[in-house]
């Protein structure tokens, strides 16, 4: 099946002559959730952009649906639905009118059913006539969502969808990307949020100095960079670590009761059971034993630490 | 093309006007009628014929002009302007519908808005002073194409603007220095030679001389002179709109 999005060699300079992004590649496949990760400035937003139409490339192409953006520009930003990061909305018009708006502007004609059933489903009926002034930041951020979905698009740009909101309607948010997932759209999310990549995506994207470092199966990434930690807490604290544990590279709690050992997984021989052995053999006592799974999060910072 | 994009912006810059009436069409027609108190009919009582016509019924066509040209400025540039200021012109910019639609949308709308307050205008004219026109197609044609050319200027001047100051300057320190020496109160014929040549570099006596041919015959320039002047005027900002889109200039980064 051919990507829904097809990213080839795309960069970007802009006229300070900051490069935010440089020769990028991505295929985005149908029905899928996206998340790119990266920090401020990496060049989430200026890859959105793009494809969006809002930011000219310097160089490379972008196609959507099989259409170029730049030649096939009508047909590519009608599959298209965009969710700023910024609360952008104006003040004085009703939640009804700036739904219409942005269903007319996408050249679609008016169709109030579908709307109102959109109101609905972003818990919004009630606001349904209420200035966009007098609404709160969450509400703001539906709304948006709501104008991006008013002309029925195919694929959702979320850009930081979730930057400066609180937990449930984090959560809120999420169920209601699941459920656009569901009914056929591919989503795109940008985020530095790594448990909203964690809990949503079904791969992810990391891109740091407008680089793609990495884009893969969240589970396989997690599994291919992930690395496991074990924590061996001793019944008494030790000055030193002794000798015969060197080979391991144990890391030493400063108050000296714990010794951390990190490991592969995929390794046949993962060297646990060695080490366990040894520690016996060197007279300390095992008091308790814990295993960690090293997060997304730790992945992250470990990719953009080693880009820098 | 993208028809219902552009009846949606249409809709929303005509709701934008009639929502801001009061400053919309109250204003100008206030401020006109109080030039023809004041010019018309206390200093104009004592000031024989121009060309032949009152001086009340002279400064009509100039009047009309004054404010096509700020209020189709005025209405243009702000247009484009807010949702650049605000970031809403996101999903103009990233939605299906091309320079010429977004143009028809906006720039449309500005001169209907102009339109509808040089009609008033010359209506409450009509309270004041006798009027006749002489030529009313060619007095529409000056209409409509001053206000479409002069709402695309101000387009231009909204998408260069970055702020509020700058978005200002223009209309204050160029367009109505140029409409109050373009003879808006006098016939250039009544101003020392050199003067008459000078004034000939000012772009808005073309307009103002073929707009109120139209009303009296009378004329500082030929008609010919003022409909070409204006249709390259209309030419030079298509070619300039068309650039910024085109590079992105102000718009796109």
């Amino acid at each position: 099946m051919p990507p829904i999005v097809s990213i080839a060699n795309l960069s970007k300079t802009y006229d300070t002559g900051y490069q935010a992004l440089k020769q990028v590649n991505l295929d985005i496949h149908a029905g899928e959730i996206l998340a790119l990760l990266g920090p401020n400035g990496a060049g989430k937003t200026t890859l959105i952009s793009i494809i969006c139409g809002i930011v000219n490339a310097s160089g490379g192409s972008v196609t959507v649906g099989g259409h170029d953006i730049v030649k096939d520009y009508r047909i590519t930003r009608s599959l298209i639905g965009l969710v700023p990061q910024e609360l952008t909305l104006g003040a004085f018009e009703t939640v009804w009118h700036t739904l219409c708006f942005s269903r007319g502007l996408f050249g679609k004609k008016p169709d109030p059913r579908y709307l109102d059933q959109l109101l609905k489903d972003l818990s919004l009926s009630d606001k349904k006539h209420t200035l966009l002034m007098f609404l709160s930041g969450g509400m703001k951020r539906r709304v948006l969502i709501g104008k991006a979905l008013a002309h029925q698009p195919t694929v959702l740009f979320l850009d930081e969808p979730t930057a400066g909101v609180d937990v449930e309607l984090r959560k809120d948010m999420w169920a209601l990307v699941r459920r656009l997932r569901e009914s056929g759209v591919t989503i795109i999310l940008t985020t530095h949020y790594i448990e909203e990549a964690e809990a949503i995506a079904d791969r992810v994207g990391v891109i740091d100095h407008g680089e793609l470092l990495v884009v893969d199966d969240k589970q396989a990434l997690m599994h291919k960079l992930g690395k496991r930690q074990l924590t061996i807490e001793l019944d008494s604290a030790q000055a030193s670590l002794p000798a015969a544990l060197t080979p391991w590279n144990l890391e030493m709690s400063t108050d000296g009761g714990r010794m951390t050992y990190t490991y592969d997984p995929l390794k046949a021989n993962t060297g646990i059971d060695a080490l366990l052995q040894a520690v016996r053999a060197a007279g300390l006592g095992i008091k308790d034993l814990q295993t960690k799974k090293t997060s997304l999060e730790e992945i992250f910072v470990n990719m953009v630490h080693q880009s820098k | 093309m993208n028809i219902y994009a552009i009846r949606v912006i249409y809709q929303q810059e005509m709701l934008r006007a009639w929502k801001t009436s009061a400053q919309s069409f109250a204003s100008p027609v206030i401020s006109t009628a109080l030039y023809f108190v004041v010019f018309g009919s206390a200093i104009g009582s004592r000031i024989a014929t121009v060309e032949g016509v009152s001086y009340g019924s002279f400064i009509v066509p100039g009047l009309m002009m004054l404010a096509l040209l700020t209020q189709s400025i005025a209405n243009a540039s702000f247009g484009i302007f807010f949702p650049k200021f605000t970031g809403t012109i996101y999903e103009v910019l990233s939605a299906p519908i091309s320079v010429a639609e977004i143009l028809i949308g906006y720039v449309g709308a500005a001169a209907t808005k102009s339109m509808i307050i040089g009609l008033i205008i010359l209506g409450t004219a009509g309270f004041f002073v006798p009027l006749h026109i002489a030529h009313p197609l060619w007095m529409l044609l000056f209409l409509v194409l001053t206000c479409i050319s002069f709402s695309l200027f101000g387009f231009i001047i909204g998408l260069w603007a970055k702020d509020f100051e700058k978005l200002q300057i223009i209309p204050m320190l160029v367009i109505t220095p140029l409409v109050f020496l373009g003879g808006s109160f006098y016939s250039i014929n009544m101003l020392p030679p050199a003067w008459q040549v000078v004034t000939l570099f000012n772009p808005v006596v073309y307009l103002i001389s073929g707009f109120r041919w139209s009303f009296f015959e009378v004329a500082d320039v030929s008609v010919e002179l003022s409909l070409a002047i204006i249709l390259v005027f209309l030419a030079t900002c298509l070619t300039l709109v068309w650039w910024m889109f085109k590079t992105g200039y102000r718009l796109k980064q």
